[in-house]
Parts: C-alpha cells; structure tokens; sequence
C-alpha cells in the first residue's frame, strides 16, 4: 500500500568540510515517512533512500536500472556520472542484468577468497616496500600520497601484469586521476587517455605472449573482444584504487584515536561500515513503475540509495557513530548490495588489513603531524576520504 | 538447520566463504559450493551470517 501524503522534500545532501558525510541530514531524513524527494545540483527531481532496509530493496529490485543510458538516471555532476556505454564498453556497472552477467562471471574468478589469500604475500611485499621508502625519507611523511594511494595502484598493476619498469608510471597516472584539488580536468582526461592507451599496449603484448596475469587468463576465456576488455580493465582500476586508499586513510585517522583496537579481527568491517567512502556511487533509476517504503516511484524517476545513511541506520547498528569493532551486526553495505556488490571487496579487506598491520608494527610511534580538527576530509569529490594525510614518527 | 543454495543467483562476492568457510566454498569459476548441508551447531552462526550477508538472496538457512 503507497502512502497517501506527499513526500517530504529535502535539499539535497550538503558536504561540507564540517561535515563531510553528512549524517545528521540522513538522521532526519530516516525520520520521514517513506522516501524523501530531493533535488540534484541541476534541478531535476530524485529520491533519496536512507534507511538500510529500503537501500537494500532498492539495489535488488529487478525493475531498478544501473543503466545511465536510460532516461531520468541521476546525473549528479560531471565527475560523479558513470560514463555511458557507447563511451566506454566493459564498463558494466552500468549495466543490468543478464547483459552485466557476462562480465561479471568471467571476472568473479580472479577475486574469489582463495586467489586473494593467494595475493597476500604480493601485498604484504608492496606495503613492505611504500613503509622503507617512507622511512628512508626522513620522519614524516603525507600518508595519503606516500603510501595510501601507490598501494592499491601497486598491487593493481602486480595483478594487471604491468611490468615492473611500468609501475611508476602507471602509478604517477593513476594518481592524477585522483588529485581533484591539484590537477585540471584536462590533466585528468590526459590521464585517462595515457591509461587506456597504455592497457591497449598491454593487452596486445598479452595476447602474443601470455603470462600468469589477469589480462592474460581473461583473454584466454575467450568472453570480451579486447575493446571491451580495456574497459573492463580502466574500471578495475578506478574502481580499486581511490576508494581503497580512502579507507586506509581514514582507517589510520579512526585508529590512532582508538589504538586499543589495532590488531582486532572485525577492525576491518567496522571500519568500512563506519566510514561508508563510496556513499552515493550507487546510483539508479526506475525503469517501471515500482513500490519502495510504501512510495510509489514513477518509471524515469531516479534513486539515489545512500550507503553511508544505511550503514548509520539506527534500527540496524546501535550507537551507529561509535567505532565498535565488537558490534555483532554485519550487515553494512559498503560495498553496495545486489548483483553489482563490490567484486573487488575481497581484496580491499586485505589491502586495509595488511595496511593496518604492516604500519603500526612498524612505526609504533606514528602519529598526525596536525592537529586532528586539521585534517583535510573531501567534501568535494566523488568518494569520502582526505585530500591528504600528514604524519611523524 | 539445513542450508540450500541457488548457484545460478550467486554472484561470486565470496562472503559467505569468508564468513563460514566451514559451511560454504567457491568453486573454479567463483560460484558458491556447500560443503555441509546441515551444519554443526559451532557452524550454525556463521551459515546465518552468511545468509544476511549473501548480495544476492542465493543463501537460505531453513531453521527446521
């Protein structure tokens, strides 16, 4: 049954560099009736979900698309739109079922729990590496753009099969990508070109001479022509690398607040709940008429499901804000929920464990080089994290 | 309790074999396999985890 009354309108979610996820918004907003009606930056009207269960629905629902080709996707500013298909094919979060099924199952085998645990020794090498090169530099460091980005690039690029020779440039690209504040949208597209200009490379030399890599075994499947495995590729990349270094950011930030819970084995899982980086990724529209929280979504209509907002639903975690590596609840969505839930999520948990690990191990005495209202968190990009992260030992 | 799972739902997120790998694997291809229909009660927690965690509805925990 669809409620009767209208809709609560609401402006639509304010960042700002008090309060970067704004939570105090998605409180109010759970309180409503149903969903809450907001407004995009450029006018056009959008549901927002808040609360954990309606997030949930809404990201399975199968008359709920992913597709921006179709008409009323929330465009929510230049930089936060998925690119449409015509524009880079094998970018299948875009994608709904069955057409995305394709992707996905070819690419489900590289990140199973197994072939992760198998990377571990790969990571622990690279993390290792980022921790010397820090310390021979002296006793503080930018723990952002020394050693939270170039991980994740690195350990990309180690599975991607990029040369060794390769890696400083893939990484120095990759990362201008990223810089929002420091680089011109031209330098990005730059980048990106310079990218998939360089996949294209790397997959030719792959189809000749096949190695033990990613590119070479997705080749072998014989599933995806190569311009759709290019695309594949440049999202893997994007997808793992700022998102990833978002969390150990921010993860280090939570735990040098909180060092009594360095080495507990749910810190990962509360950490990806509680910092929610990917917040308003997940983007939708309804492709027919559809029912959630008894509101009736009209086809053409677009949803942005707030994963950040679920993950601080009261009626799911209690004292949501706290940081409670104990909590018994599991349930968050960080990494979305439904067919489209993170491929890559086996990863980042070992990514952030090792991070976590390999840094407090060994520089016990690390500690922010500014104070702690200092920090410079995004409110202005895509994902929530810090623009950097400056630190001594 | 017994499990059943729906491989042709499965999406290959793997938390059910990170949460209960007792109960549950991925195959070659990334596709949930059961390794126990009725698990042990010291396993039943983790099944039901893996259950609400499970992306995409291929887990069903039958308490009978």
């Amino acid at each position: 049954m669809t409620t009767s009354t209208g809709p609560t309108v609401v402006g639509f979610p304010r960042r700002t560099p008090e309060e970067p996820l704004p939570l105090s918004q998605y409180a109010s907003h759970r309180e409503q009736n149903g969903l809450v009606l907001s407004h995009l930056p450029n006018g056009v009207p959008v549901w927002l979900v808040t609360r954990h269960e309606d997030v949930r629905a809404v990201l399975t629902h199968p008359k709920i698309s992913a597709n921006p080709d179709n008409e009323g996707f929330p465009n929510v500013g230049e930089t936060m739109g998925v690119p449409k298909q015509d524009q880079i094919p094998g970018w299948f979060v875009g994608l709904d079922s069955p057409e995305h099924d394709r992707f996905r199952k070819v690419l489900i085998p590289e990140f199973t729990v197994r072939r992760v645990r198998e990377l571990r020794p790969a990571i622990e090498r690279t993390v290792d590496e980022r921790i010397d090169a820090m310390l021979a530099a002296g006793d503080r460091a930018d723990l952002i753009g020394d050693f939270a980005l170039p991980v994740p690039s690195l350990v990309i690029s180690s599975l991607l099969g990029v040369p060794p020779a390769d890696r400083d440039f893939f990484e120095s690209r990759t990362r201008t990508l990223v810089a929002i504040r420091t680089s011109t949208d031209e330098e990005r597209a730059t980048a990106t070109r310079e990218l998939l200009r360089y996949i294209n490379r790397l997959i030719a030399i792959k189809e000749k001479w096949p190695g033990d890599d990613l590119i070479s075994r997705l080749l072998a499947t014989g599933q995806l022509t190569s311009v759709e495995l290019s695309g594949v590729l440049l999202l893997l990349l994007i997808a793992g690398h700022e998102t990833t270094a978002n969390n150990i950011g921010l993860g280090v930030v939570t735990l040098l607040a909180n060092p009594q819970w360095i080495g507990h084995e749910r810190l990962v899982e509360e950490l990806l709940r509680l910092h929610s980086v990917a917040d308003m990724v997940a983007l939708r529209v309804a492709v027919d008429d559809v029912e959630i929280a008894g509101r009736l979504i009209r086809k053409g209509e677009g949803i942005v499901p707030l994963l950040a907002a679920a993950n601080h639903d009261t009626e799911v975690f209690g004292c949501p804000h706290a940081f409670d590596p104990e909590r018994s609840e599991r349930r968050h969505v960080a990494f979305g929920y439904g067919v489209h839930q993170c491929l890559g999520q086996n990863l980042v948990r070992v990514e952030m464990e090792i991070a976590y690990r390999k840094l407090f191990e060994r520089i016990p005495t690390l500690e922010l080089d500014v104070p702690p209202d200092g920090l410079a968190f995004k409110y202005d990009g895509i994902l929530f994290g810090l623009h950097e992260l400056p630190v001594r030992w | 309790m017994r499990v059943t799972v729906d491989r042709e739902r499965c999406v290959g997120a793997g938390q059910c074999a990170l949460n209960a790998p007792e109960v549950f694997d991925q195959d070659e291809d990334g596709i949930v396999t059961l390794l126990v229909r009725e698990p042990e009660e010291a396993d039943a927690d983790g099944a039901r985890a893996a259950g609400d965690l499970c992306p995409s509805g291929s887990i069903t925990v039958h308490e009978d």
